[in-house]
């Protein structure tokens, strides 16, 4: 059976479209799922797609982290439940404290939208586990608030247990602390990446098809359990 | 010289438009909190200067309120003794 | 005070109004006592005010509109054209795609950021207003100097307001123009486009019909946003009343507007909606009137229903009020419910404040008083029409006389000069804070020459769209700058191999009332008419912009065109930029000595004067068709067009974009200088792979569409034998470091890691 893979569409979602239409092209069903139903529809795993929910007013993420979905996801989350959050679902990942820290201000104020090119750090999360080891890949990022800090002992911490998932190459877009684009759980199957590896899955369109491999690893994942 | 703390407060001008007051509005009864009547958010600005007298650290600010903290097209603003 | 009935108006015929102070004329006031046969209250006093202003009753430019673009054929694609909010073309596949350039000049001097913000907000309802779900944006921008002080103020503000607003709706901003020049100082322009795509069976119009059929208001609750000569009358009969009542800038929130388009497209793909009409300039009175008179009905609104920010608001404030983010529907009293139950479930406002009504009279109640009783169509159709006196400005003979400053001889030196001046250095700075990938369809983007979209994952179906405006060229002559315009804009977008099929345009000039401005905009509209008949290409809209002007000084008559193309396959899109070494370069077309109101006088002598570039529409044509064949037949590895800055700026360009150069050879005949910096218009750089070269150039031979060898892609300079060497390096610093330099640090660069090229 194709896994079924949700992309929730919270008001301001901008994403949701692009990220099922990865989710396809791996080869997965995309599943619709709106913020005010807290049913998952017995997705076999989540993606929370980029924009600005609620318009990021008051502070990215904050509000949507409150959603009746949301409340479902952080449950299903703690039970193994494949959850990738990109860019404005990374914040929600945060709000929510399914991951650790928090996403701020971009360093030089700008919103800055480049292909930017990232290393894989992590193989051991269920979205990264067909990339190689310290391979470099080039996707787009585009955020006005990416900059990731959390406190030294924190970031010690997810550097000791391998849960940096991504690090900025060749230039960091908004000043994320240690490079840092992406992090997962201790359980590496919830992941938060800055970046958007859904606008990288086609030549035609993107920098290259760099970012599908996001999702064809949690598909093989999926296909394998 | 002394140093004076300031506070500078900076607001949206009543008639304007405040669209994240208004989001963060919408979404608190969804929270099960009352509605709230009104909700603004604003700037709030702390300050500390090298003056002569609280009164020359007063006006120095309310310079800085006028042509920096402040967007005076859109915005009021208020400047205080910390 | 006493509400201004309209049972007072008639009991008091004699009562003084402030007409004047709300600018209209004694004659249009005069006309509107004629058509109601009394004076109008003071609410209907502040509607005909503004119906009746340059900016919603188009009264100086309406008689060219008739004159000079009725003469256009419409062509067998347009299925709605000018007189909508938006012309509709359609593309095949059963879809249509809806686009317009407007302006928010103003606004965007007084407020940038939300000036700039707003003027995406109001072009991006005009098209859901048509039905279609908007899928990009585009902003051309003009400036003062780049390194005059308010440039610091105006373009960093206006930069992050588009972004800001056209970001936070998920739309792709896949290119326009930045372009500096003193005369737009104090009087910066900032157009905005947008373009949308829908199922032809979509297509919404704004008449209100059905007698019954309820009128309801969609979206932002209504405060004093922008009340602009309305406060007038407020300061006229408030003297020393309490809130501060002068008009205030409309703040835009994206996220509402976002949440209006999901809540619109479900109503119309639901078939719930008989009429919509977008609330934009002119606020609620322009959608009553414009919706009523459009459906030759009668409405009645109730005006106490409108939800408002501020409950002290006036009956003619809340008329007035251009609050953004708010659209009018007409739906069946059946539909009523769904309708507010899809506007609840995207926590959208809907209110029902009126009805459609027999007969032919708006009536607006404030409470159960009446204070507006007018035929709409007076507002709306019957405002003044004016044939402005025209008078060629004095100084435009001697403007083409003044001769050009002596030619250089070309060198690595000047080419870099060039490559960093303000108005041919790299854009980075400003496209890198627009979203260009949302949405996942974008094929081209910044620095292409055309923007291109995926319309159909399915077919590859797309289009491409360019923007254009020279109004140096326009300023010494206005009939061949528009032309000009047109002409690049087409160029632009057949280079990317689309099929040029509609423009619309932004008609950016100073006063009417000055008659040397007027003629240029006659000249300008004749000329873009008749370039269209000659390319066989409809006008299916667009806007006009007047009193862009400091004091009396007026800024360069600025059309600028944007061009819509078709491409069947968009997979066999043509980019700019070379990724081989070997190619074969070819320019197409011919270069003369055309260096008259060019970037070089322009960068190197502050020269504004001589003749532009001359015209030849057919040649434009010929080259559009040979650069689509090349295309289709999979001839071309890139493809650049030439004009601003000439052939030096596009081997620049094109080199720099995959970081693979240029060696270039002339064979005699003109100066290496006036071959790498003229403007001469019909040319194109192309590189093609050397298998291809001898059935390209046959195609173009058959074409007649003349051809020069250039010399072959590769190196890491950009080398014309015998003139100069230009390093890659040398090329990419002076490019990418003007705007830097003057706005600031590109986002994300560093000492170690400076800003990475487009990889």
């Amino acid at each position: 059976m194709t896994p079924r893979i949700g992309v929730v569409t919270f008001p301001g979602s901008l994403d949701d479209r692009d990220a099922q239409r990865a989710v396809r092209l791996a080869g997965a069903e995309p599943v619709a799922l709106w913020h005010g139903d807290a049913s998952l529809h017995g997705v076999d795993a989540v993606v929370l797609p980029g924009g600005f929910s609620y318009g990021d007013y008051l502070r990215c993420g904050a509000i949507a982290r409150f959603a009746a979905v949301m409340g479902t996801i952080v449950e299903q989350a703690a039970n193994g439940l494949p959850v990738l959050g990109i860019c404005n679902g990374f914040q929600v990942l945060c709000e929510s404290h399914l991951l650790p820290g928090a996403l701020t201000r971009n360093q030089h104020l700008h919103f800055i939208n480049r292909d930017q090119r990232l290393r894989i750090e992590s193989t051991s999360t269920v979205w990264t586990s067909e990339y190689a080891e310290g391979q470099d890949i080039v996707v787009p990022v585009k955020n006005g608030e990416g900059c990731y800090v959390a406190d030294e002992k924190t970031l010690d911490e997810l550097e000791a247990s391998g849960r940096v998932v991504a690090r900025y190459v060749g230039g960091n877009p908004n000043g994320s602390s240690r490079d840092i684009a992406g992090i997962a759980n201790a359980a590496g199957n919830v992941v938060g990446l800055m970046p958007h590896p859904e606008h990288a899955i086609e030549d035609l369109t993107g920098p290259g098809t760099d970012g599908l491999t996001f999702f064809t690893s949690v598909l093989k994942r999926l296909v394998d359990a | 010289m002394a140093a004076v703390k300031i506070v500078v407060d900076v607001m949206l001008k009543p008639e304007i438009l405040d669209p994240q007051g208004q989001a963060v509005s919408n979404a608190l009864p969804s929270l099960g909190f009352a509605p709230a009547s009104s909700l603004r958010i604003g700037k709030h600005v702390e300050l500390e200067l090298e003056a002569s007298d609280e009164q020359a650290a007063l006006e120095q600010a309310e310079k800085m309120a006028e042509t920096l903290l402040a967007n005076p097209v859109i915005e009021d603003y208020t400047v205080r003794l910390a | 005070m006493t509400l201004d009935t309209v049972d007072r108006a008639t009991q008091t015929p004699d009562e003084e109004q402030p007409f004047l102070e709300l600018g209209l004329k004694d004659d249009e006031y005069a006309k509107v006592r004629a058509i109601l046969g009394r004076r109008p209250t003071q609410t209907e006093l502040a509607m005909y005010s503004i119906m009746w202003s340059e900016h919603c009753s188009y009264k100086s430019s309406k008689v060219y509109f008739s004159r000079e673009f009725g003469r256009i054929p419409k062509g067998d694609s347009m299925l709605v054209g000018m007189g909508e909010n938006a012309g509709v073309v359609g593309v095949g596949e059963g879809l249509a795609v809806t686009f317009k350039v407007e302006s928010h000049n103003h606004p965007s001097y007084v407020e940038p950021y939300q000036g700039a913000a707003t003027g995406i907000g109001g072009i991006v309802r005009d098209i859901l207003t048509m039905g279609a779900r908007p899928i990009l944006v585009m902003d051309p921008l003009r400036f003062g100097d780049a390194d005059h002080p308010d440039t610091k103020r105006v373009l960093p503000g206006i930069v992050a307001g588009i972004g800001g607003y056209g970001n936070c709706l998920g739309l792709p901003n896949i290119g326009g123009e930045v372009v500096f020049d003193p005369s737009y100082q104090g009087n910066p322009l900032v157009n905005a486009l947008c373009l949308g795509v829908m199922p032809v069976d979509r297509i919404q119009l704004s008449a209100a019909r059905g007698v019954g059929n309820i009128v309801v208001l969609l979206g932002a609750k209504t405060g004093r946003d922008g009340i602009g000569g309305v406060s007038v009358l407020a300061s006229a009969t408030f003297d020393d009343d309490g809130p501060a009542r002068r008009p205030s800038v409309q703040v835009g929130d994206p996220f509402m507007e976002k949440l209006l388009i999901e809540a619109c497209l479900e109503m119309y793909d639901a078939e719930l909606v008989q009429g919509i009409q977008d609330l934009g300039g002119a606020g609620l009175t322009c959608a009553l009137t414009e919706t009523s008179a459009a459906g030759k009905s009668g409405m009645h609104a109730y005006l106490e229903r409108v939800p408002l920010r501020e409950a002290s608001m006036e009956p003619h404030e809340i008329l007035a009020s251009e609050s953004q983010e708010r659209m009018l529907a007409i739906v069946t009293p059946d539909d009523l419910p769904s309708v507010l139950a899809i506007a609840e479930k995207w926590g959208v406002l809907g209110t029902a404040i009126g009805e459609v009504t027999d007969g032919d009279r708006l009536i607006v109640t404030w409470h159960d008083e009446v204070v507006v009783d007018v035929p709409p169509g007076s507002l709306a159709d019957d405002g003044p029409i004016y044939e402005r006196p025209t008078a060629r400005p004095a100084d435009q003979d001697a403007l083409a006389a003044t001769p050009l400053p002596d030619y250089p001889t070309a060198t690595k030196e000047l080419l870099l000069r060039m490559v960093a001046s303000p108005n041919l250095c790299s854009r980075r700075w400003v496209v890198e804070q627009y979203d260009r990938v949302v949405m996942g369809d974008t094929v081209l983007a910044w620095p292409e020459d055309a923007g291109v979209v995926r319309l159909s994952e399915e077919t590859n179906l797309g289009i491409a769209l360019a923007t254009d405006g020279n109004g140096r060229y326009t300023r010494l002559d206005p009939y061949a700058g528009a032309q000009l315009a047109l002409a690049e804009a087409y160029r632009n977008v057949a280079t990317t191999g689309a099929v040029p099929i509609a423009i619309t345009d932004c008609l950016n000039f100073g006063s009417p009332e000055d008659p040397g401005v007027m003629w240029q905009f006659a000249e300008a509209t004749r000329g873009l008419a008749d370039a269209c008949i000659e390319l066989g290409i409809p006008v299916t809209g667009g806007n006009v912009s007047f009193y862009n002007q400091t004091g009396t000084t007026a800024i360069n008559p600025t059309p600028v065109v944007g061009v819509l193309g078709l491409l069947d396959d968009v997979t066999r899109r043509t980019p700019m930029g070379w990724r081989e070494e070997g190619l074969t370069l070819l320019v197409l077309g011919e270069t003369f000595d055309e260096l008259g109101g060019s970037e070089w006088a322009w960068a190197e002598h502050r020269h504004l004067g001589g003749r532009p570039p001359a015209v030849d529409l057919a040649r434009e044509k010929v080259l559009g068709e040979v650069l689509v064949t090349g295309s289709r037949d999979g001839l071309l590895a890139a493809a650049h067009d030439l004009s601003d800055g000439g052939l030096a700026q596009a081997l620049v360009e094109s080199s720099l974009r995959h970081g693979v150069g240029a060696q270039v050879e002339f064979d005699g005949g003109i100066d290496a200088f006036v071959q790498l910096f003229s403007e001469s218009a019909g040319r194109c750089l192309v590189a093609v792979p050397a298998a291809y070269e001898l059935a390209f150039t046959q195609l173009c031979g058959a074409r007649g569409l003349p051809w020069t060898r250039l010399g072959l892609t590769g190196g890491d300079s950009v080398d014309i034998d015998g003139v100069f060497t230009a390093p890659l390096a040398e090329l990419r610093a002076a490019y990418e470091g003007t705007l830097p330099a003057l706005f600031g640090p590109l986002a994300g660069a560093t000492r170690d890691a400076p800003a990475a090229p487009a990889l």
